[in-house]
């Protein structure tokens, strides 16, 4: 069984919710990653995604846009990216790791070498934004004969349909884009979140994360109730966004708001 | 290729090339418009509703022109401009914004978008934006927002919201970027006018077929005019909606040689240009799998080209299969070169054009001469060049 399969089974049986955080590999300098992943772990965190900075994030708000930006200057790529997974695994063996980003510096690796090196550093899950199922075949593929569960997403628009179809395709959990639009943005409608949740609970036997529009404790516990966990990332981002003279005091935020949220989703 | 060119298949690829490269949000949205696509390009009074705006709005059919002139002075083929910059709003453009636009009311969107480069393609949508009242927002990188500020304000005038974006190198491709986040974040009335060759299928092949009317036109004026086919076609190539639009209906005319003219900039050898065709490698971005200029890490790199409408990293995905088929073949100007082209145009048939097609004329000037007198080039000339007056002017320290 997967890293991820057996995180969600786990958390399902003592019926707890997934908190999974987001960051962007390298923001705001690639030193700074490693210790936080660690902290976000003892945060409370059961499942990381690391974000692989991309010079286009089109799907990105532009919280996750400056991230990428600042991961970028320092060079940061998706080689590095594997070496900080590798570092990370040295030290923790439970924490499942996805990598999130777009699919073109998959491509420039190439899918086989890809998938080889995402091995080779106990990736547990691929989450490629822009490969929806549709193009993911040769991809998706090379990552499960290698144990790693490739990611897909899910939006409001998406038919039963296409819910199957990633159902078919992806493993480890589907990821519910719980709002139209770009990373960051405004507010998610739980009530809308909810309904959703049943038609994809109704065509999917995988653990749902629900992300998009989560920036505190009480939205977490509420999201994270309607579906099997949940996704912070552009709320995380802006504590680093805010204290980019202070990485220090950015962890200790970022940590703050995980342990309420833990706190809140637990109770 | 003996068998009648037939491409993209039905999911949009040509051959390893193009593809629905996109978040999930935006399948829902371009399997729609694929859908309506399909039902409308056969539907007899939406084609009639189309020729009739090409011909009474934009001013179709565009004259196939002798420059004779210039001819004689390079002493070779005979040249013939497809004088796409008569077109209303001057370029080609509006061939397929006109198209779209008719698309979008017809699927009940209220609200378009687009991205742009030169102003070229955001004045083409802005001006059927306002003929159909719909609200119209372009993003336009800021680079190009200073560079072009004449489009800039003819796109005001025409009642669009124009959007400088500030993210990347600020120029065409972040244009694209950002005009993506608006539609998926307004998917429900909003409809995207992409102005190339590019984005996710069915773009690239609904493009090219409502700017298929440059060759359609280009291929019988020349049949009515020197009683056969051309033997080269000439074009020049950013995201490569002109070329594409004047080689379609030749791709099985196996004589005619079809050459795309991407932007060399600074010279391909220094890396500041923009010609992934001649100089970069495959790759996705922006919903589609084409050449793109990218470092070793599948970052996409900053383009240069003194033509902000050829300053894109990518390229169509249907040039992309054309040149590994060899059945077109691509070549590069330098901003220096293009200039020339740009003034012996200017000089020798008393037509301006916009610096995008000047690289046609830049290569066109270099191939005539080696052709026999008997020969015939098609260049399209794809826009005029009222818009590169401020850019020609500075180039050339010349204050207005």
């Amino acid at each position: 069984m997967s890293r991820l399969a057996a995180t969600f089974e786990a958390l399902a049986r003592s019926g707890r919710k997934a908190l999974i955080p987001f960051i962007t590999a390298g923001d705001p300098r690639p030193d700074f990653t490693l210790p936080m992943m660690h902290a976000m772990v003892e945060a409370g965190a059961d499942a990381i995604e690391l974000g692989v900075p991309f010079s286009d994030p089109m799907a990105d708000g532009p919280v996750i846009q400056r991230a990428s930006e600042r991961a970028l200057e320092y060079k940061m790529s998706l080689r590095r990216v594997l070496a900080i997974a590798t570092e990370f695994r040295k030290t923790n063996q439970q924490t499942p790791v996805v990598l999130m980003g777009y699919v073109n510096p998959i491509e420039a690796m190439g899918y086989e070498d890809f998938a080889n090196a995402a091995q080779r550093a106990d990736i547990d899950g691929v989450l490629t934004v822009d490969l929806p199922p549709e193009e993911a075949g040769e991809c998706v593929a090379l990552l499960k004969a290698r144990d790693i569960d490739p990611i897909f997403l899910l939006a409001p628009n998406s038919t039963d349909e296409r819910i199957k179809k990633m159902d078919v395709a992806g493993s480890g959990y589907l990821y519910y884009v719980s709002l139209k639009g770009v990373t960051g943005a405004g507010h998610l409608n739980v009530a809308d979140v909810e309904a959703k949740l049943k038609q994809i609970k109704a065509n999917t036997r995988l653990p749902v994360a629900i992300g998009f529009g989560v920036k505190d404790a009480q939205t977490a516990k509420t999201v994270a109730g309607l579906g099997d966990g949940v996704v912070i990332g552009s709320a995380l981002i802006s504590k680093i966004e805010a204290n980019l003279d202070d990485p220090e005091r950015a962890k200790r935020e970022i940590v703050d708001l995980l342990v309420a949220m833990r706190q809140a989703m637990d109770s | 290729m003996t068998e009648k060119y037939n491409m993209p298949d039905e999911r949009g690829h040509f051959g390893p090339y193009g593809g629905m490269f996109v978040a999930e949000t935006l399948m829902l949205p371009i399997q729609e418009l694929n859908a309506a696509y399909q039902q409308y390009l056969d539907d007899p009074e939406f084609i009639a509703e189309l020729d009739a705006d090409l011909k009474h709005y934009v001013g179709r059919p565009s004259p196939l022109y002798h420059a004779e002139r210039w001819s004689r002075e390079l002493g070779g083929a005979q040249i013939y401009l497809k004088r796409e910059d008569l077109n209303h709003t001057g370029a080609h453009k509006i061939n397929n914004t006109i198209g779209q636009a008719l698309l979008a009311k017809r699927m009940g969107k209220t609200r378009i978008i687009a991205e742009t480069g030169a102003g070229q393609h955001g004045v083409a949508t802005a001006t059927v934006a306002a003929r159909l009242g719909l609200e119209c927002v372009i993003y336009m990188g800021a680079v190009d927002v200073v560079r072009q500020s004449l489009n800039v304000y003819r796109m005001k005038l025409l009642g669009a919201t124009v959007v400088p974006v500030e993210s990347g190198s600020k120029t065409l491709k972040d244009a694209l970027n950002e005009a993506l986040r608006d539609w998926v974040t307004n998917v429900d009335n909003t409809f995207y006018i992409i102005g190339t060759v590019a984005g996710p299928h069915p773009y690239p092949a609904m493009v090219r077929d409502f700017q298929a009317i440059i060759g359609r036109e280009a291929k019988q004026q020349c049949l009515d005019q020197v009683g056969r086919l051309p033997d080269a076609l000439v074009a020049c190539v950013g995201g490569g909606s002109n070329a594409i639009g004047l080689f379609y209906p030749f791709i099985d005319d196996r004589s005619v040689k079809m050459i795309g003219v991407e932007a060399a900039g600074d010279g391909v050898e220094t890396g500041r240009h923009s010609a992934p065709l001649c100089a970069g490698r495959p790759g996705v971005l922006h919903g589609n799998r084409t050449y793109l200029m990218e470092d070793d890490d599948g970052e996409i790199i900053e383009t240069h080209s003194i033509s902000a409408g050829l300053d894109y990293p990518g390229v169509g995905p249907e040039h992309a299969w054309l040149k590994d088929t060899g059945r077109a073949e691509y070549v590069n100007i330098t901003d220096t070169e293009a200039l020339e082209g740009f003034h012996a145009l200017t000089r020798m048939e008393g037509i301006i054009p916009a610096l995008e097609s000047s690289h046609a004329m830049a290569y066109t000037m270099k191939l005539a001469p080696t052709m026999s007198k008997d020969d015939i080039i098609i260049v399209c000339l794809s826009g005029r060049g009222d818009k590169d007056m401020q850019t020609m002017a500075q180039r050339e320290g010349i204050e207005l």
